[in-house]
């Protein structure tokens, strides 16, 4: 009786916050507010983030995507354990420009500490408010009130749903920034949930991009040449239109699609056009190796960071050396794909692009309409590793669908049209140069990289392919070095290690003869590799262990702690000396100095006739902060290895003056089943309460590094050009050990 | 008018006689299992079984499949009911982006159909033709042995060999 | 009296025939040496020695699959029975390490193990025996710095009386022309190499050159063509079947790389041995591609005459099923716009095997496909022998003959794909 009276007197829910803001502003100090935590900073709303239906059903946004890293999961976990649900009852909404906030883009591993802390502190918000209301209703005290299994319970036993309760609040209201988390879990986050989007992708659900149908779908496929810098010679549009199956073919100044009914007689459509041939189209490519070509080029010094110390002893030892890898390829899987369709004088892009917002503002420009008439919708698509051809093919599915208004447009790269023009990882060139003092310790420290940009993704219509082709062209976007702490070219160019006397310069070069962008840990593939064999070389020239010399240059204490852990659990000090062709390798670093820390160990074995290396063990140690999901840091730790091994072992972007030759995957070889470890072990260190560190690009500069000592130990040969191909390993001449 | 044997059931295709399976699977039988990566043979994305043999499905044009049973992964049970080898890669979480996987399933399926105890090395070399790039190697392996083990087999340690 | 005469007249030939043929097939053993250490041999001269192992490509026939390298274990099907590659590490037990450098030139040169066995001409020392004393010695010491590995193969099964080692004394006597040839004043440095190398170490003959019923090679008929492990290795003479010229840069190109630009890939056992040479030195293959260039020098693609035309619509007309597969199948990369075709590989009319008098290399490729080595880059396509029935391959086979090439069609395809099928091997 008396709560139905309250109810009729107090109406819906504003009063309550009303009441609970009115509270605490008269507690805050108007002179200092408290930052957010990650992106709830921006959008500090809590209805940005989650929300609640009538029938307690959570709806949680993020701006982030899945990119096949677990993501999705990882954010249920951490809003299914601060609001105390089962993980199942909450629906995760990923990056779509209209539905969620602008978390910018998906990368530099900041997934986590961006959206997971933002998320964690919306709902620490939400469970505070339906806490209250609770109270308010059930009349009781706040701290009283037990959440779980989506109600509030008071101790008399009434309870209440998420759901009756949300009617009565409001979420769009702004986050508090002295809101704790839950003072225990309920047990979801630090599980290992299995992936929620895992099932579907092994009963052939619908699970990608690639997989949505649309009513009235057409089929496309663009027209260019085969690769970067070059443009298909004109071929027979006329005969190509009334080839069967096609339904229009777009042009737009230099810009070419095909339209069909069936998928593959766009292929075929696609066919004919391409057997016109090719010619270049502009400069030449440099004929020798893009590391050096680069060099050549005028470079803007970047300092990565300048730390002062005690002039280097006179006596001591100068060590130097050059480490250098090619241009990278990101090799997703499947080739970049986009739906596009044109409805009401705007368009909906379906894309796997890593920043739906950013693509939008390019497609926007591109497609000369205002910024609220273009969605960006993320769909899952295959792994990009960084900016592929996802932003690409999604402009070219727009500049497709415009033609034909109403109707559903699928853009499908083939094959040898990602392997040409997606944006590789920059060639790159490191030199070192260290002094050991009379102690065996780092006296002096100087660091040198030269690279071109690590980031181009798309923020203006410039920024795609097509913004160059159509008439007139957009201006090309021109590459700025992105700023330290995080870096771009020097990302972890700065080593953890408590170096004096040590100083970092970044040569960007801003002009690049082939398309660079962001491949998965920028610049920290080459830094790390160059600084961790660079420590090698430093204790082999001390006859110091290489894992005692680096503690011996360690403070940080978490680092410490992965690097014995990785250790210990190798086997390290009991380890067969190297020799022969056997041989062990260590390696450790913290991703941009901020993220997750990750050492690794390995035990090579090299064939000497052939150069092929076998790899019968892998052991690293990983600490990201609190571990929401352990399993998925262990599968991005593992994946982060085999695909580093890969790189540093087998490959190289190949060029002729004329293009990009390496067409395809015999033309770029990767590693195969054939070639993979034979045990690899993760260890998770978890730090609970701690901020989340990200992972996803933590383990491919360690790995790198490991490698090229593990080699260097087994063969008494140090090679610093990557990679470590089959080539510079064999020779025919058998060392003992 | 094509008639193809799909996961046990006679389809009626409209399609060309000349089009890889890979685009009537997806598009006109709205299977999403078998990928396209590559469309070249070189990536196994599309793998799917026919007459219980791993093949490219985006090399084998449907005029080549009268009197031939094609099997892709949604043979091989629902997201509820997994079958034997998809519940061991979800047990094993055996996947990052998962593009390949379904590619993966297939082609390990044809092995221990054959074969429920080959050795390591024979496992590696029957995966090989499929390429993985997010580098979930390990887990496909260790899913696969799962696999094995619960079809009554289990894949054995090749001798020692060391070099 | 008469009789008795003649009787013992025959009984005497008999015995010295018998005792010359004893005294020609029996060799003493050379006594064996304690293995030496690798550090004791000069890596100038292993190097040489490795070069020149993959020239000869010792390491294809000496090692098993999936076997330690030249731990031996490969078997080779010959007329005669099959024959186990022995192993060549320098293993002092199972292997060669206690064979000083006599004992391994008299088994390159004269076919004759250290302990005085006869080697069966499997191994093709009538080839090595060409080979000069450096070039030997240069290879044993390559050898015997190999990590040894304790592996017997498995006992030879050779149809009787084929196993019977004496007779190889008078296959020797017969067809063994021993020891290095001699330059030719008249041509210049890189074709004697390439002479010495090719005829030598390289032993192309070696499956190039039709052999006799008793598996010699045939001197009259030299690079005439022959088949090699269920392929035909085609003539390299002046009845080369190429439609376009063999000059010596494509011909070191295809040894180098596997791929000649003018002609196709590598194939079959010429795919291993041309990922063989890709590992030996520049000048060496080179050397032997100038000299097999001069060999087809009067072929008739020498002639000038343009390549056959791509007769398309032709074809598509009369082969309209195999027309479709073609479209669906192998058009994804052989046809003009496919992405190999747009880094300027060789379209099909300029391959050889459409053109060879028999289907079989065509039939081999389509149902094995090709690949690099392991890990390399390289022209690549898949084995679609699972894809295809008997009766769609010979289609294909056809199809490609009547759209690629002028000549006539090839005869009882039928057969030819089920021999392919039974034969064989990659």
């Amino acid at each position: 009786m008396i709560g139905l009276s309250r109810r009729s007197l107090l109406g819906n829910g504003a009063l309550v916050v009303a009441f609970s803001l009115s509270r605490r502003a008269v507690a805050q100090d108007p002179g200092k507010k408290p930052a957010l935590p990650g992106d709830l900073e921006k959008f500090p709303l809590l209805d940005s983030w989650i929300r609640i239906a009538a029938d307690g059903r959570i709806t949680v946004f993020t701006g982030k995507a899945e990119l096949g890293q677990g993501l999705k999961t990882a954010l249920i976990q951490i809003a299914a354990d601060e609001l105390a649900v089962p993980a199942a009852s909450i629906e995760l909404i990923t990056a779509d420009t209209a539905r969620t906030p602008d978390e910018g883009i998906t990368a530099g591993s900041r997934s986590m500490s961006d959206s997971g802390t933002a998320i964690l502190n919306a709902a620490a918000n939400v469970r505070l408010l339906l806490a209250e209301t609770a109270a308010w209703r059930l009349l009781t005290e706040v701290d009283k009130i037990e959440l779980r299994d989506g109600a509030a319970h008071a101790p008399n036993g009434e309870s209440l749903g998420y759901g009756e309760l949300a009617a009565m609040l409001s979420l769009h209201v702004a986050a508090k920034p002295d809101v704790a988390r839950r003072e225990a879990g309920v047990g979801v986050i630090g599980t290992n949930l299995p992936r929620v989007d895992i099932p579907a992708k092994l009963s052939g659900g619908a699970a990608y991009l690639q997989d949505m149908r649309l009513p009235g779908m057409l089929h496309a496929r663009v027209v260019r040449g085969p690769s970067d810098g070059t443009r298909l010679k004109p071929g027979d549009i006329d005969a190509v239109a009334k080839m069967p199956g096609v339904v229009r073919v777009v042009r737009d100044g230099g810009f070419t699609a095909v339209l069909a009914g069936q998928e593959w007689q766009a292929v075929k459509a696609l066919r004919r056009l391409q057997a016109a041939g090719w010619e270049r189209a502009g400069a030449p490519l440099p004929a020798e190796d893009m590391r050096e070509a680069i060099r050549r080029l005028p470079a803007q010094d970047v300092p990565i960071f300048d730390t002062p110390g005690p002039p280097s002893p006179a006596d001591g030892q100068v060590v130097k050396a050059r480490y250098s890898r090619p241009c990278l390829m990101h090799g997703a899987i499947g080739p970049s794909c986009a739906l596009a369709l044109w409805q009401n004088e705007g368009v909906t892009v379906w894309t796997h692009s890593q920043g739906v917002y950013p693509l939008r503002k390019a497609l926007a420009e591109l497609l000369r309409l205002p910024a609220d008439k273009v969605r960006c919708i993320h769909v899952e698509g295959s792994g990009c590793y960084g900016h592929n051809g996802a932003d690409d093919v999604a402009a070219d599915a727009a500049l497709a669908a415009r033609a034909v208004p109403g109707r559903p447009v699928r853009l499908q790269w083939m094959r040898e049209q990602e392997h040409g023009w997606e944006p590789l990882g920059s060639a790159m060139v490191v030199e070192l140069q260290a002094t050991l003092g009379a102690d065996g310790r780092i006296a002096q420290w100087r660091h040198d990289v030269w690279s071109n940009a690590h980031n181009n993704r798309p923020a203006t219509a410039g920024g795609l392919l097509a913004g160059a082709e159509l008439d007139p062209p957009f201006p090309r976007q021109v590459p700025k070095p992105i700023p330290m702490p995080e870096g771009g070219g020097h990302r972890n160019g700065n080593p953890l290690y408590a170096l004096a006397n040590a100083k970092g310069i970044y040569h960007f070069i801003e002009q690049a003869p082939v398309r660079v962008s962001a491949l998965r840990s920028l610049g920290a593939h080459m830094n790390v590799f160059a600084i961790e064999c660079f420590m090698d070389e430093l204790a082999k020239t001390m006859g110091a262990d290489p894992i005692a010399f680096r503690l011996a240059h360690m403070s940080d204490g978490r680092a410490r702690e992965v690097m014995q852990a990785a250790a210990d659990r190798f086997g390290w000090a009991g380890r067969t000396k190297g020799g022969n062709g056997r041989g062990c390798g260590f390696a450790f670093a913290r991703y941009k100095n901020l993220a997750a820390y990750c050492a690794v160990a390995m035990e090579i074995a090299v064939d000497r006739g052939s150069g092929k290396i076998e790899i019968p063990r892998v052991v690293a140690a990983v600490d990201s902060g609190e571990a929401v999901n352990p399993d998925g840091i262990r599968n991005q730790i593992e994946g982060a290895i085999l695909q580093s091994l890969s790189w540093t072992i087998h490959e190289a972007v190949a060029f002729d003056t004329a293009h990009r030759s390496s067409f395809d995957w015999s033309a770029y070889p990767i590693l195969r089943f054939d070639a993979v470890p034979a045990v690899v072990e993760v260890q998770v260190i978890d730090r609970p309460r701690q901020p989340f560190l990200g992972t996803g690009e933590a383990g491919q500069g360690p790995a790198a590094a490991a490698l090229a000592n593990a080699v260097a130990d087994a063969l008494a040969l140090r090679v610093r050009d990557m990679p470590l191909a089959p080539e510079k390993l064999r020779s025919a001449t058998p060392k003992s050990g | 008018m094509i008639s193809l044997d799909v996961n046990g059931a006679t389809h009626q295709v409209e399609a060309d006689p000349d089009t890889p399976l890979l685009y009537v699977l997806r598009n006109d039988l709205k299977l999403n299992g078998a990928k396209f990566g590559c469309g070249l043979g070189q990536c196994g994305a599309c793998t799917v079984l026919v007459d219980d043999k791993p093949a490219f499905s985006c090399l084998l044009p449907i005029a080549a499949l009268a009197g031939r049973k094609v099997r892709t992964i949604e043979s091989l049970g629902t997201q509820e009911r997994l079958g034997v080898l998809p519940a061991a890669f979800e047990a094993e979480q055996a996947a990052q982006c998962g593009y390949c996987i379904a590619g993966m399933i297939m082609r390990a399926q044809a092995l221990l159909e054959r074969n429920n105890r080959p050795t390591d090395s024979e496992l590696r070399a029957h995966m090989a033709p499929n390429l993985c790039r997010c580098g979930t190697h390990m887990r496909i392996l260790r899913a696969v042995r799962r696999a094995a083990a619960a079809m009554g087999g289990g894949v054995r340690d090749d001798p020692e060999r060391t070099l | 009296m008469i009789g008795k005469t003649l009787l013992l007249g025959i009984a005497i030939g008999l015995a010295t025939a018998l005792a010359a043929a004893v005294a020609v097939s029996w060799h003493p053993a050379i006594p064996p040496i304690p293995g030496a250490s690798p550090e004791s041999f000069d890596p100038a001269i292993v190097a040489r020695g490795e070069s020149l192992a993959h020239i000869g490509n010792c390491i294809g026939c000496h090692t098993a699959r999936g076997g330690r390298p030249f731990a031996g274990g490969r078997p080779l099907q010959t007329p005669f029975g099959t024959v186990f590659a022995t192993n060549i590490t320098p293993d002092p037990e199972t292997g060669i390490g206690r064979w000083s450098r006599e004992a391994f030139r008299r088994a390159l040169r004269e076919g004759v193990a250290q302990n005085g066995d006869h080697l069966y001409p499997a191994f093709p020392y009538d080839h090595f025996t060409k080979a000069s004393d450096a070039d030997i010695d240069a290879l044993y010491t390559f050898v015997m710095t190999r990590t040894p590995v304790q592996a017997r193969p498995p006992a030879n099964q050779l149809k009787p009386p084929f196993g019977f080692r004496p007779l190889v004394a008078a296959w020797n006597l017969l067809f063994l022309d021993k020891g290095p040839l001699g330059d030719n004043p008249n041509q210049p440095a890189d074709w004697n190499r390439g002479r010495a190398l090719a005829e030598g170490l390289a032993h192309c003959g070696g499956c190039h050159t039709p052999r006799n019923e008793v598996g010699a090679a045939r001197g009259d008929h030299a690079y005439d063509g022959a088949w090699i492990e269920g392929w035909y290795a085609p003539p390299l003479n002046a009845n080369s079947p190429a439609v376009r010229p063999w000059t010596a840069d494509e011909l070191f190109a295809y040894l180098r790389t596997g791929l000649s630009a003018t002609h196709a890939a590598a194939a079959g056992p010429m795919g291993r041995v041309t990922h063989a040479l890709a590992q030996a030195r520049e000048d060496e293959v080179r050397a032997i591609a100038v000299y097999v260039a001069s060999l087809m020098a009067h072929a008739p693609a020498t002639q000038g005459a343009p390549p056959p035309a791509d007769k398309g619509t032709v074809a598509d007309a009369s082969h309209p099923e195999a027309a479709v597969l073609f479209a669906g199948a192998c058009a994804v990369c052989h046809e003009a716009g496919a992405p190999m075709m747009q880094e300027g590989r060789p379209p099909l009319a300029w391959g050889t095997p459409l053109h060879e008098d028999t289907p079989n290399d065509t039939i081999q490729i389509i149902v094995h496909g090709l690949a690099p080595p392991a890990g390399r880059s390289g022209p690549t396509m898949p084995a679609y022998g699972e894809s295809f029935s008997d009766r769609q391959l010979g289609d294909i086979v056809a199809y490609l003959r009547a759209r690629y090439t002028d000549k006539p069609p090839w005869p009882d395809i039928p057969r030819a794909v089920a021999e392919a099928r039974k034969e064989g091997d990659e």
